[in-house]
């Protein structure tokens, strides 16, 4: 396992750089321009002479090893830098800087984590939660009632898209009852009962909305597999040697369902970092998917390019920590 | 909820004050402006953006600026240089500003000439990419004659001498905290771009990139009982009818900027009863530019170029007088824009007294006369409904950007051309590709490989030289000056080009002001645009909020040190 686990790794190199490369290009390669939304009154002149600053002037291949350098070396070195207080020299180096801000990106990605990790994680616990106990209920009751009410439920969680389902509760829990805030206060502080009551209340709106949305897609695996499951030989012979139905499900059979489904759920963590465009948006959480969002709009591409490589990393690795999940949840398969 | 607690106790502290005329500073307690564009930087030097020019203007201030009226208004200068009171030079070459005594910046240094001159200086580095350098152009020195004088001198006579250095755009910055920041060292001084000192009534605590900002009362401030709040939260993200809900319906903040939503739905939530639409008029105007050369992308590398030739009909007097006239302006106004347009027949809309009123024939939708026009002109209907003249048949290709509100108009302008035998076909392009100037792209607005284009353009400030001259022929897009250049309807006459020499040298008032209206005319008679509506800014402000003036021809924070709490 250590083997495969290692092969993996090593083979990931070469396959990150092929993705950062490609996302350049394609960045590159897309229409618009960062002076694109610039007020109108901005000269010709002027925006050429910006677009040399940004060192645009620069040919494609100098300017994707300059990010290179930038990202791979510069900032690596600056991270051991600041969480260890060592120097490795006093030259200035040159760190990965954001058009539009002028300021280093890996600055704006931390900034903007914190509040990603809470709203959309947060939401994706709260899904697994709903998600995990309704998929077994709906599984063992098939065609009950709440197996019923389940499917419905989560037909409009898959259905319905967030920028709807969020507006909605705007419109009711803001506007008409007045209860939660509409707009997302990143500078809030929790230091006792009283803000930690209001951050529930600012968090309780987009959390929900994307756990209506995470919970529907689980519990569907969760079912799936449970079932399967259920008409199992393993299943009979528990039975039949006399243990009690709570034992059968919630031991034998809750247990084997779950590999699938924690596949899944490993999967889909990556997605929680590249944070939820449409409902950050909405409630103005300004997270990593704003960010991300604002870059395209304002053609802010060393943004871009860097929280899409970092999403890909993401995605990279937790492939392959489904994979040896996989391998140590199931002793059936074997890598080596 | 703490924090509301304090918000309630504070605005009745804000009453009981502004009842008795005992202006304080801080009294107003907290304010919350949200910008659903947010702010990247704070430095309007590197960023064009209205947003971060806007926040910006909360600390850092110009020597004048422009007040709610279009009038220039002396700001951090003692008066606003002229000829007559010998600030301005007779040969209109140099201009001397005076700056006000005992001005601080916001960390306690004195404000003085030096903060000027280095200002000026930064920005016309030319390895530091300012975003404001044309409004530098022709400086060849600024000098400081002594700690509250300084003296620009200008290449040639400048009749309008008050580009540099006024208005929200180019403030002045403090030279003790920029001076290691010059040229290419610029964008590497993230923490004075997130956090400049100004002179202005508040100063930033902490700024989130492109999320959010806080800001205190500067102790600083020249007037001591203002500001009146202690503290601000400058908030952005969303989009623009999330902030219009956000003080319209629930009352949560108190200003937002920029509401350009639809009319219908501004209305209903200002029936909420919690805040205020307010809506005022620059100079900006949506306008359909003509193409007067041919598009064709058969003429491949010379389409579009003056060297392909005229347009095959609309450079016919008839059919533009035809177009315009079969245009229902006041429709689109009430369908697109609401409170935020008004119809207008003139490219220069604003300031007052350069507004032309010889073309207000277009104010009034005629389809009879429109269809007159045409038959006139010899254009015939053929089978299809399409008016054609010798084989040409007058098919459009219009273009826009992507825009609810211009799709709306591109629609409706197309059921109203059919009725007078025009054919369209509408097509609108993604704003960052159609704006974004990309050589590579053949979809720009200067490349107009269309028939008619629409979008809207302004000029800052009150003086519309630099904007009349955008018509001139030397400005036509080509691939030999890499399409770059304002004259999008490829208009070229020597006549309007010797008024514009002309206006370059003329000052007073109102001598411009005739040559402007001239100009304008000339533009309108020949067709070389279709104005449509004169676009004005809808911002929304709480009811608990006084003193809100609405500016357009300046940051609309200008006066934000005078804005009050009301009970």
């Amino acid at each position: 396992m250590l083997n495969y686990t290692i092969r993996r790794l090593l083979f990931a190199i070469p396959t990150l750089l092929v993705i950062s490369f490609i996302i350049f290009l394609i960045l590159d390669l897309a229409p618009g321009d960062p002076t694109g939304q610039l007020p109108m009154t901005v000269p010709p002149e002027v925006r050429e002479q910006i677009r040399q600053s940004l060192g645009l002037g620069e040919p494609i291949h100098i300017r994707y090893l300059l990010w290179c350098n930038q990202f791979f070396i510069n900032e690596p070195i600056n991270i051991i830098e600041q969480m260890t207080g060592w120097s490795f020299s006093d030259e200035e180096r040159l760190r990965v800087r954001s058009w539009a801000t002028r300021s280093p990106v890996v600055d704006l990605i931390i900034e903007r984590t914190p509040q990603t990790l809470w709203v959309v994680g947060m939401s994706y616990v709260v899904g697994i939660l709903i998600a995990v106990p309704l998929g077994v209920i709906s599984a063992y009751r098939q065609y009950s009632w709440v197996d019923q009410a389940g499917t419905f439920i989560s037909m409009i969680g898959f259905s319905v898209p967030t920028f709807f389902t969020g507006v909605l509760m705007i419109v009711v829990f803001s506007v008409w009852l007045g209860w939660f805030p509409s707009i997302y206060d990143t500078t809030h502080v929790v230091n006792d009962w009283d803000s930690f009551v209001y951050q529930i209340k600012q968090m309780i709106m987009p959390v929900m909305v994307l756990a209506l949305f995470n919970a529907s897609q689980i519990s569907r695996f969760m079912r799936a597999s449970m079932l399967d499951n259920l008409n199992q030989d393993y299943v009979r012979t528990a039975r039949a040697k006399g243990m009690t139905e709570q034992v059968v499900v919630l031991l034998h059979v809750l247990r084997n369902s779950m590999i699938p489904v924690i596949t899944v759920i490993a999967l889909n963590i990556p997605q929680v970092f590249g944070g939820a465009i449409i409902t950050e948006q909405v409630f103005k959480v300004n997270g990593l998917g704003q960010l991300l969002i604002i870059g395209i709009q304002g053609a802010d591409y060393p943004l871009v390019q860097t929280l899409t490589f970092i999403f890909a990393v993401l995605i990279v690795v937790f492939n392959l920590v489904a994979d040896v999940l996989y391998g140590i949840l199931d002793p059936r398969i074997r890598y080596d | 909820m703490k924090k509301f607690g304090t918000l309630l106790v504070t605005t009745a502290v804000a009453a009981l004050v502004s009842t008795t005329a005992l202006a304080e500073r801080g009294a107003s307690g907290h304010l919350n402006i949200i910008y659903w564009q947010a702010p990247s930087i704070l430095n309007p030097y590197l960023s064009g953006g209205t947003k971060d020019i806007e926040a910006a203007s909360l600390t850092l201030e110009p020597l004048a600026r422009y007040n709610e009226k279009a009038e220039m208004v002396p700001w951090l200068a003692e008066e606003i240089p002229t000829v007559e009171n010998g600030g301005v030079s007779a040969d209109l070459t140099s201009i001397t500003w005076k700056l006000k005594k005992g001005i601080k910046w916001s960390d306690g240094s004195d404000f003085t000439a030096a903060d000027v001159v280095f200002t000026a200086d930064y920005c016309m580095d030319e390895t530091g990419g300012c975003q404001q350098s044309d409004k530098f152009s022709d400086i060849t020195s600024i000098e400081a004659v002594d700690d509250h004088t300084v003296t620009i001198t200008f290449s040639k006579p400048k009749p309008f001498p008050y580009g540099a250095l006024v208005g929200g755009e180019s403030p002045i910055i403090q030279k003790a905290q920029f001076q290691d920041c010059m040229g290419a060292k610029a964008p590497e001084c993230t923490e004075q771009n997130f956090g400049p000192h100004g002179t202005g009534p508040f100063r930033v605590t902490e700024f989130k990139a492109n999320d959010v900002s806080t800001w205190e009362a500067n102790p600083n401030y020249r007037d001591a009982a203002k500001p009146s709040f202690a503290s601000l939260t400058f908030k952005g993200g969303g989009d623009a009818a999330s902030a219009a809900r956000a003080v319209l319906q629930t009352g949560e903040f108190d200003y937002a900027w920029n509401l350009q939503i639809d009319p219908q739905i501004l209305i209903d939530m200002e029936k909420a009863g919690k805040g205020t639409v307010v809506a005022s008029f620059g100079t900006g105007v949506e306008r359909m530019m003509v193409n007067m050369t041919n598009p064709d992308p058969a003429l491949g590398d010379k389409r579009a170029t003056l060297e392909g030739g005229p347009h095959p009909f609309l450079t016919d007097p008839a059919v533009r007088r035809a177009l315009s006239l079969a245009i229902d302006r006041q429709t689109l106004v009430d369908v697109g824009y609401g409170k935020a347009g008004k119809p207008t027949c003139n490219v220069v809309p604003n300031p007052p007294q350069y507004v032309s009123t010889a073309n207000d024939w277009c104010l009034t939708q005629d389809i009879d006369e429109a269809n007159k026009v045409l038959d006139e002109a010899g254009w015939v209907r053929g089978g299809d409904g399409i008016r054609a003249k010798d084989g040409v048949k007058l098919s459009i290709l219009y273009q826009t950007s992507t825009n609810a509100v211009r799709q709306d108009t591109q629609a409706l302008v197309k059921q109203w051309w059919s009725e007078i035998g025009v054919e369209t076909e509408l097509r609108n392009i993604d704003a960052s590709v159609f704006f974004g100037g990309d050589q590579s792209s053949p979809d720009t607005f200067q490349k107009f490989f269309a028939d008619i284009e629409m979008y809207t353009n302004l000029f800052n400030g009150t003086d519309p030289e630099s904007y009349m001259n955008s018509w001139t022929c030397g400005q036509i897009p080509s691939p030999s000056n890499n399409w770059l250049g304002n004259n999008m309807p490829r208009y070229c006459n020597p006549a309007y080009d010797a008024l514009q020499d002309k206006l370059a040298k003329t000052s007073g008032l109102d001598a411009r002001a005739e040559i402007v209206r001239e100009m304008n005319d000339m533009l309108m008679t020949e067709g070389a645009m279709i104005p449509l509506i004169h676009r004005g800014r809808v911002s929304a402000h709480s009811k608990t909020m006084g003193n809100v003036k609405l500016n357009t021809w300046d940051s609309e924070l200008w006066n934000s040190a005078d804005w009050v709490r009301l009970q």
